[in-house]
């Protein structure tokens, strides 16, 4: 008795020395499926690194932007990996708020990851964040309204037929609108679309001297052309939908199309919950024969800020959970068709992935049709398909989606909306500096 | 005729009070019903029967455990309420019973304070919680949530002790108490109706504090609103899931309330707000 209790103090003792030794980091992350299935998985690293635990902090996306800026802007050192996108890693990585990815290890492959994704998250040739899930956006669609209609979805759709193709499947009488857009105001809700679609207009946010282009003919085409369509054929009060009002729509059998992002593509395919999952197809995002389509391009991706004293443990964490040992892991427990997309190359050439997602092939044309380096017709000073990479973009951005939205809720015509952004985003650019 | 018209009035009073207490609590009720539903019902639009699975509950359980958010949001609103009482108490005693020409201003500056919004604050509080080695520390957030419903909590007990005669106060000093006896063995024995409906108001003022204890925390002292925002998915459907959080987090508050509604409404019709 007395040696079994020595031996058990003994482990007790030894559990707690090394306990008191393990080394914990802090990953503040959001709630998305990608992510919640991953912290399942932990335990696969956790085992290979048993000297390293991990704590986690999942945030409202909004309120996480929020966090991870007060606290990398005042060096707070609340978090040793943080989940970004790329709107944020250019701009942080010019303040040196990031350290260089460049210990993730010699089996990690970083010339696997995507090129138009890696070029998102790199600057100055150096990779500051890994890719955990990327995406553009694309055309969903009910291959069966699309019979009905007597028309075909080309692979790659211009915005004349997308709205003629909405007029004939809209069916309001039975609920069926013939097409889904974002109309909920903020800089990654129909800002995000709305910039992506001006770009295949010919539009763009500002000429090469930052002077802002509401008031020219390319952003007047863009957003009469939205709000016409979306008032012909868009669902009612489409001024409050966002990703997931429209995800619940298309599911329901509600939309005819819907263009949004291409990690959409699981949710409305999957039988458990989708009500219209084996009739949809997929396309490009629209053109207008100008060379550029209204797809954008976004990574979550996992980095790490400089006021980090945990460096070496995030790394391994974030080479862990980027890697194509990760991909291999989440498709032994739950299939190929739940692997984060949209990241590495492998991953497209894999035949049971391309099986289990009939997606793979038109997720990878979008992202590949997305350039953040030229993203628009006529030339522009800075980088992002959707956003500008400039730390005044989400004031303004959400802002100039307030008045957008309110245009298509019918509050204000469309040349108000463009002269009150135009005027919104003088004054914003005045005071930034890039302009006088 | 008299008495039958005052039967009616009654009979639509209490009508009348019941549509509006059930407009009030409908948000809550339709969310416990949300969260017996799975993610596919919750999106389907507006329905009062649930199938009654507790699918969402055992997911946002396994997803981030609840005990560990829920132990700290009791122990930053009874520690808040405490730290908050022991420095109103002495507060409100002197300005309720010795006043000077300063006191009024005094009360509708602390009261003031309210006004500001909390997100004006933000950067330097943040400062200075990091330069102390206070973030996400459960002492850190208490004495915030202390200072935040500070002002409230003076000006309730110093309502409620408006209302004692200062000549109990006078007989005890005549007596021989001294300050702190007069405090302790005279006033908050007669006032603790008044205390603990102030108590009860601040746990709940605690309790749902938002801002400051989602932005303030990372994993040791995350509360209750911290396990609820995490719900909350930009891409994807949560809306049953989201629910069941909510519905964990207001369970043990909207319990504590139910069992205190009487001090509650008779310690606020008392004092501060009558």
């Amino acid at each position: 008795m007395k040696l079994r209790t020595l031996i058990l103090g003994l482990c007790s003792a030894s559990a707690l020395a090394f306990a008191a030794h393990a080394e914990s980091i802090t990953i503040a992350t959001v709630n998305n499926g990608d992510m919640v299935r991953m912290q399942k998985l932990t335990d696969d690293f956790t085992k290979a690194n048993p000297d390293i635990q991990l704590n986690w902090v999942t945030l409202e996306e909004n309120v996480l932007r929020e966090r991870v800026t007060t606290d990398i802007a005042t060096k707070g050192g609340q978090y040793d990996v943080m989940t970004i996108g790329t709107y944020e890693v250019p701009i942080w990585a010019k303040q040196s708020w990031l350290l260089p990815l460049d210990k993730l290890g010699d089996d990690y492959d970083a010339k696997d990851i995507i090129p138009a994704i890696a070029g998102g998250l790199s600057v100055d040739g150096k990779l500051y964040a890994a890719p955990f899930y990327g995406e553009s956006s694309f055309v969903m669609y009910r291959k069966d309204l699309m019979e009905k209609a007597g028309l075909k979805m080309p692979d790659a759709p211009t915005w004349d037929f997308i709205k003629q193709a909405a007029d004939k499947m809209t069916d309001r009488a039975n609920g069926v609108n013939g097409v889904c857009l974002r109309g909920k105001a903020g800089w990654g809700e129909n800002m995000a679309f709305l910039t992506a679609m001006s770009n295949s207009f010919g539009a763009r946010w500002f000429d090469e001297n930052w002077k802002p282009q509401f008031d020219q003919p390319e952003w007047k085409k863009t957003l009469q052309f939205y709000v016409d369509l979306m008032k012909a054929d868009g669902p009612e009060g489409a001024s409050s939908n966002g990703f997931n009002e429209n995800l619940a729509l298309f599911q329901q059998g509600k939309c005819g199309m819907w263009i949004d992002a291409t990690v959409a593509a699981s949710f409305v395919s999957d039988p458990k919950n989708s009500t219209v999952a084996d009739k949809v197809g997929y396309a490009l995002a629209p053109d207008n024969g100008l060379g550029k389509r209204g797809n954008w391009l976004w990574a979550w991706s996992l980095a790490i800020p400089a006021g980090t004293q945990k460096a070496d443990a995030a790394e391994k964490f974030v080479s862990w959970a980027t890697s194509k040992h990760y991909a291999e892991l989440v498709a032994s427990k739950e299939g190929w068709a739940n692997v984060p997309p949209g990241t590495r190359s492998s991953l497209y050439a894999n035949a049971e992935y391309q099986k289990a997602a009939p997606f793979a092939k038109m997720t990878l044309d979008s992202i590949n049709a997305a350039d953040p380096t030229h993203p628009t017709v006529k030339p522009v000073p800075y980088v992002g398909v959707q956003f500008v990479a400039i730390p005044e973009f989400q004031g303004l951005g959400t802002t100039v989606g307030q008045l957008f939205s309110a245009a298509l809720a019918g509050q204000s015509s469309v040349d108000d909306a463009l002269k009150q952004a135009q005027d919104a985003a003088t004054a914003a650019m005045t005071e930034g500096g890039y302009i006088k | 005729m008299a008495r039958s018209v005052t039967t009616q009035h009654k009979t639509i009073a209490t009508i009348a009070a019941w549509i509006v207490a059930l407009l009030i609590f409908f948000p809550i009720l339709y969310t416990i019903i949300t969260s017996f539903k799975s993610e596919q019902e919750a999106i389907q639009g507006f329905n009062l029967i649930p199938s009654g699975t507790f699918e969402s509950y055992s997911e946002v359980q396994a997803q981030s455990g609840y005990f560990k958010f829920f132990l700290n949001s009791v122990l930053l609103s009874v520690g808040s309420t405490i730290l908050a009482l022991l420095v109103a108490i002495p507060a409100a005693w002197s300005m309720a019973f010795s006043p000077t020409k300063r006191t009024k201003d005094i009360l509708m500056w602390m009261l003031s304070t309210k006004m500001m919004p909390a997100v004006a604050v933000l950067f330097p509080i943040y400062l200075i919680f990091r330069d102390a080695g206070l973030l996400d520390s459960r002492m850190g957030l208490m004495v915030m949530l202390m200072l935040i419903n500070l002002p409230i909590v003076v000006w309730m007990l110093y309502t409620y002790f408006r209302e004692i005669p200062g000549e109990i106060l006078e007989a005890a000093r005549m007596d021989g108490a001294s300050l702190w006896n007069e405090i302790i063995y005279v006033l908050t024995p007669m006032a603790v109706p008044g205390i603990a409906s102030t108590m009860l108001l601040n746990i709940i003022l605690a309790w749902n504090e938002a801002f400051w204890t989602i932005r303030l925390t990372t994993t040791d002292a995350a509360p209750l609103t911290a396990f609820i925002s995490s719900f909350s998915s930009p891409q994807g459907l949560f809306w049953a899931k989201l629910s069941a959080a909510s519905t964990l987090a207001i369970a043990p508050i909207l319990i504590m309330g139910w069992f205190s509604q009487k001090q509650l409404v008779r310690g606020l019709t008392f004092g501060a707000v009558k």
